[in-house]
């Protein structure tokens, strides 16, 4: 139908790195606005978060790749006509994957004040807004930073999947590299796939040296530790912009014109400690009874919605089908984190108790993280075809190919915390092999393990709709799992086939954290880690 | 005696502690108090008194469940608007400067930012900083960041200056050169504050500083006396009239209190209400050694925490832990040794754990029910969680958990009962 078409040229290259950049810091501001409205209301006010928290709680688990069937048409349908439709569609896709991580990570730091500081707000007669921006968002930044960062390395992966958008018969390719890599892959150029990685590469690095490293030097200030942290970040950019003396009489203005916004009186009232409005416990509890009515209603509702919309085409049979291709692709995952288990976890603790190692290790695992795995999807199905391999089985680790850096570099964070005096004694006492490793290291690392074990089980949901069903050329390669229904449905432009897998599929990830994952995080909070 | 003008009053003042549960928990109860002008007071008394609650009260952090704070023939809320705050752990922005840390308590103001600029250095030279606008708090020492502190609420020139335990997160030496830098400051008239209230639970503290103490008992918070201390500045705490009057003030702590000193001595509240405070077991025993062996069995509280080289405040708290136990009794600012104590002290390590052992089933109602519970029980275990939330209807949460870590870092040591943390477990051996 419309087709803008895409040069692979290496001229064009660099133009197209840029809009993709921008696509993905468009995306970055949106999720920056929404973290801000998201995450304040709901810590703000209580019958908010009784909603709000858990709706995020579920869209963070929600394959977003499936969705994109519907977020085009939606916005398609707002631009009827014109490629800005399109190109909404692309960063609400990369939004999804950046926005709901930010916003948690503000909610729980707005949550967690120091209560001596919020003291001060308050003798010093802080008004809400000030009390806003000189304490709250001040103490959430380092959190809310390093969500950022792990944003836009996510988000790699939804870039190069939503640039190149076909639903049905419509096939749209804005330009950016991840339509080049689309067109590039469809030719069987391999020549312009690596020059695709290295662009790609390029960006990483450049938006790391230019955007990130000057945000987390300057963000390090507010960091609440007493302690300084041993590794202090560097940034060659914050340091030459601190010296260049231009700049920083430049800046002082700037300065001066926050300081000023942050003494604006939108609210002449400074808060009161609530403690002594006596609150009737019955009348709260009414209220939250019956705010839990409305959510719990909401759910019903939703839920019979989806009946209605799928009931034509609902058979117990479909519906079975669907469950067990949902659990081979849970078997999948399953595998292959604990595959990614037995591999890095050991490889993640000798790395992490060396610190000459972690200093450059750990910057190294954060961009494998960010590298788009789908990128590397043609060279895999040109090995599965030469050596003629069964497609359920090596398919299968595409999915963990981009995912299992989160495991890595979250032991290596685990392990190089591990405290020196701990390491001191387990040298004393001689303690050796596998004794130390089940008594010793493990707890030791386990919560850190946790945190990256979750986020790449998520992850790889996510990238089983992309790696289940993959081409190359004219030959496509099929698993035989959710992904691959989802997908293929997506092509073939079935609505209901899309909503019924993403269904499925939302509710096994929830069933899985609820019932998995969320325990471990209660066991290690517990009963491991160093305090 | 010169006529004194009154600042601040507090009238009437009880407040209640509201846990959600719906019971609600007394922490200051009946609360009557002048502050005039020209003064310093200390308020002393044990932690979890409700001293704290008290200073937030004043300060408008806390509304009192009933009664006022006010100043007379002034608006209602002028108390609130003409005070400020000293914080025990400092309570400093560590992403502002120095500098942008004083201006902090001015940014609430009507105030253009050069002003604000000059008040803010100038309360900063005043206090000893200058040089250190632009440093960070994270690099200054503790003893510095406390100055910060000062000067934060000295730049706003309060009426009234309230510490809450300023000088007790620091170091005895740094402690002592900062009380001194605040008292020349406070005696030359240039803190521009008409009156400091200060609370702590360091005896020694109050004596060198205060021109009034005010001693305040706990559960519920109330005062229950006042001493005036007319020595002049700067007191020598080795002046024989200097230690006379702590030895007074010891006596008046230790005043056993009619209603609960039948059943529970001195601590606050009765039976399974009694707020424990936690002391390891190796303090408990080095108290009893150095009373038996050094003074043999009977000694002067003040004396006692002079050699022992600790905060007066805690010896006698590690006294009264050891009076509940029965195994020193406390009279009158002096503390003897029982007999079983005696035993106790020049017992080997088997025995002592005997006697703690038979003293704590005997003597801490807390410890008298978890182990009944766990007699009863047929596989003689029973969870933490139930006797700390069988506290917290006694006490605020805080206190709770307090007491009963004291309780499990005792039972270990007597061996009474095994302690699962991580299980959550309290079980018979």
């Amino acid at each position: 139908m419309k087709a803008t078409t895409i040069d692979l040229s290496l001229i064009n290259l660099p133009k197209y790195a840029l809009y993709t950049t921008l696509r993905m810091f468009a995306a970055l501001f949106a999720s920056l606005l929404f973290t801000f409205v998201y995450a304040t209301l709901a810590a703000k006010y209580r019958k908010a978060e009784l909603i709000m928290i858990p709706i995020l709680d579920i869209l963070q688990s929600v394959p977003v790749l499936g969705f994109l069937t519907f977020t085009v048409t939606f916005f398609v349908g707002l631009f009827p006509g014109y490629e800005a439709g399109y190109e909404l569609a692309a960063i609400f896709a990369v939004f999804t994957a950046q926005a709901w991580n930010m916003a948690f990570s503000l909610y729980q730091s707005l949550r967690t004040v120091p209560n001596n500081l919020i003291e001060v707000s308050r003798t010093f007669k802080f008004n809400p807004w000030h009390k806003y921006w000189r304490l709250e968002i001040p103490f959430a930044m380092p959190g809310l930073i390093w969500n950022m960062m792990m944003s836009m390395s996510g988000s790699w992966f939804f870039i190069v999947a939503s640039e190149a958008i076909s639903v049905g018969d419509v096939s749209v390719q804005l330009p950016g590299i991840g339509s080049w890599l689309k067109i590039a892959i469809d030719n069987k150029d391999l020549g312009k796939i690596a020059w695709a990685i290295f662009a790609m590469t390029a960006v990483i690095i450049l938006y790391d040296q230019i955007f990130f490293r000057p945000i987390v030097k300057w963000a390090d200030k507010f960091n609440v530790g007493q302690v300084a942290s041993q590794l202090k970040p560097k940034s060659w950019l914050y340091d030459l912009i601190k010296k260049t003396r231009m700049l920083v009489l430049l800046g002082k203005p700037l300065g001066k014109l926050c300081n000023w916004i942050i003494r604006i009186k939108f609210f002449s009232k400074p808060t009161y400690s609530k403690s002594a409005k006596q609150k009737n416990p019955i009348i709260e509890n009414i209220y939250t009874i019956l705010w839990r009515m409305l959510v719990f209603s909401l759910i019903i509702g939703s839920i019979i919605f989806l009946y209605y919309y799928l009931q034509a085409y609902l058979s117990l049979q479909t519906l079975l089908h669907v469950f067990y291709l949902g659990f081979l692709t849970l078997l999948r995952v399953l595998v292959l984190v604990a595959l990614a288990t037995i591999i890095w976890v050991p490889i993640g603790v000798w790395i992490g108790l060396r610190p000459g190692m972690t200093a450059w290790i750990q910057p190294l695992a954060q961009f494998l993280a960010a590298f788009p795995a789908n990128i590397l999807f043609p060279v895999a199905v040109i090995g599965i075809l030469h050596y003629n391999l069964n497609t359920n089985i090596w398919l299968s680790f595409l999915m963990i190919l981009g995912t299992q850096w989160y495991i890595l570099f979250n032991v290596i964070a685990g392990a190089s915390a591990f405290p020196n005096d701990m390491k001191e004694v387990t040298s004393i006492f001689k303690i050796r092999s596998w004794h130390w490793w089940r008594k010793i290291i493990l707890p030791a690392i386990f919560p850190y393990y946790v945190t990256g074990a979750l986020t790449a089980t998520g992850g790889s949901w996510n990238a089983s709709i992309v790696a289940e069903v993959v081409s190359w050329g004219t030959v496509t390669l099929q698993a035989e799992g959710l992904g691959a229904y989802i997908t293929n449905a997506t092509n073939a432009g079935d609505f209901h086939q899309v909503v019924l897998g993403v269904t499925v599929m939302s509710i096994m990830i929830v069933f899985c954290n609820r019932l998995f994952w969320k325990r471990m995080y209660v066991y290690a909070e517990k009963h491991t880690g160093y305090n | 005696m010169q006529k004194k003008n009154p600042l601040v009053e507090v009238k009437n003042v009880r407040h209640f502690y509201n846990k959600g549960s719906g019971s609600d928990f007394l922490v200051l109860d009946h609360i009557n108090l002048t502050l005039y002008e020209d003064e310093i007071v200390c308020l002393l008394g044990r932690s979890g008194s409700g001293k704290s609650t008290l200073l937030r009260v004043i300060s408008g952090l806390i509304k009192p469940t009933e009664g006022t704070v006010t100043s007379p023939d002034k608006e209602v809320d002028w108390v609130k608007n003409n005070v400020a705050m000293v914080f025990q752990n400092f309570a400093l922005f560590p992403w502002l400067t120095v500098q942008e840390n004083v201006e902090v308590g001015l940014e609430s103001l009507s105030i253009k930012s050069n002003e604000m600029q000059s008040r803010a250095i100038k309360a900063i030279d005043l206090i000893g900083l200058d040089g250190y606008e632009n440093a960070n708090p994270r690099e200054l020492s503790g003893g510095m960041q406390q100055r910060v502190g000062l000067a934060r609420a000295l730049v706003v020139k309060p009426q009234l200056l309230l510490m809450d335990e300023p000088f007790s997160a620091l170091d005895v030496l740094t402690e002592e050169i900062l009380r001194a830098d605040l008292l020349d400051l406070w005696i030359e008239g240039q803190l521009n504050t008409k009156c400091i209230f200060m609370v702590t639970h360091n005896i020694e503290e109050a004596m060198l500083m205060a021109d009034r103490i005010i001693l305040f008992g706990s559960n519920p918070g109330k005062i229950t006396g006042e001493i005036t201390i007319n020595l002049a500045h700067p007191r020598n705490r080795l002046a024989p009239d200097f230690r006379a009057m702590l030895d007074n003030i010891y006596a008046k702590m230790t005043e056993k209190d009619e209603v609960s000193a039948k059943n529970s001595g001195l601590f606050s509240g009765m039976g399974m209400g009694m707020v424990l405070p936690y002391i390891s077991t190796n303090i408990l025993q080095g108290f009893m050694e150095t009373l038996e062996t050094n003074y043999q069995g009977k000694a002067d509280l003040p004396k006692l925490s002079e050699i022992l080289g600790n905060n007066n405040g805690e010896v006698l708290q590690i006294a009264e832990v050891l009076h509940l136990l029965r195994l020193c009794e406390i009279d009158d600012g002096d503390v003897s040794i029982t007999p079983k104590g005696k035993l106790f002290a020049l017992g080997a390590i088997d025995e002592r754990k005997k006697i703690f052992r038979d003293h704590l089933v005997t003597y801490l109602p807390i410890v008298t029910r978890i182990h009944a519970v766990l007699d009863e029980r047929k596989d003689h275990s029973a969870p933490i969680s139930r006797f700390l939330s069988e506290l917290g209807d006694y006490m605020p949460t805080l206190d709770a958990n307090e007491t009963m870590k004291a309780v499990i870092s005792w039972a270990r040591f007597a061996e009474l009962f095994a302690v699962d943390e991580s299980q959550d477990k309290f079980y018979l051996e």
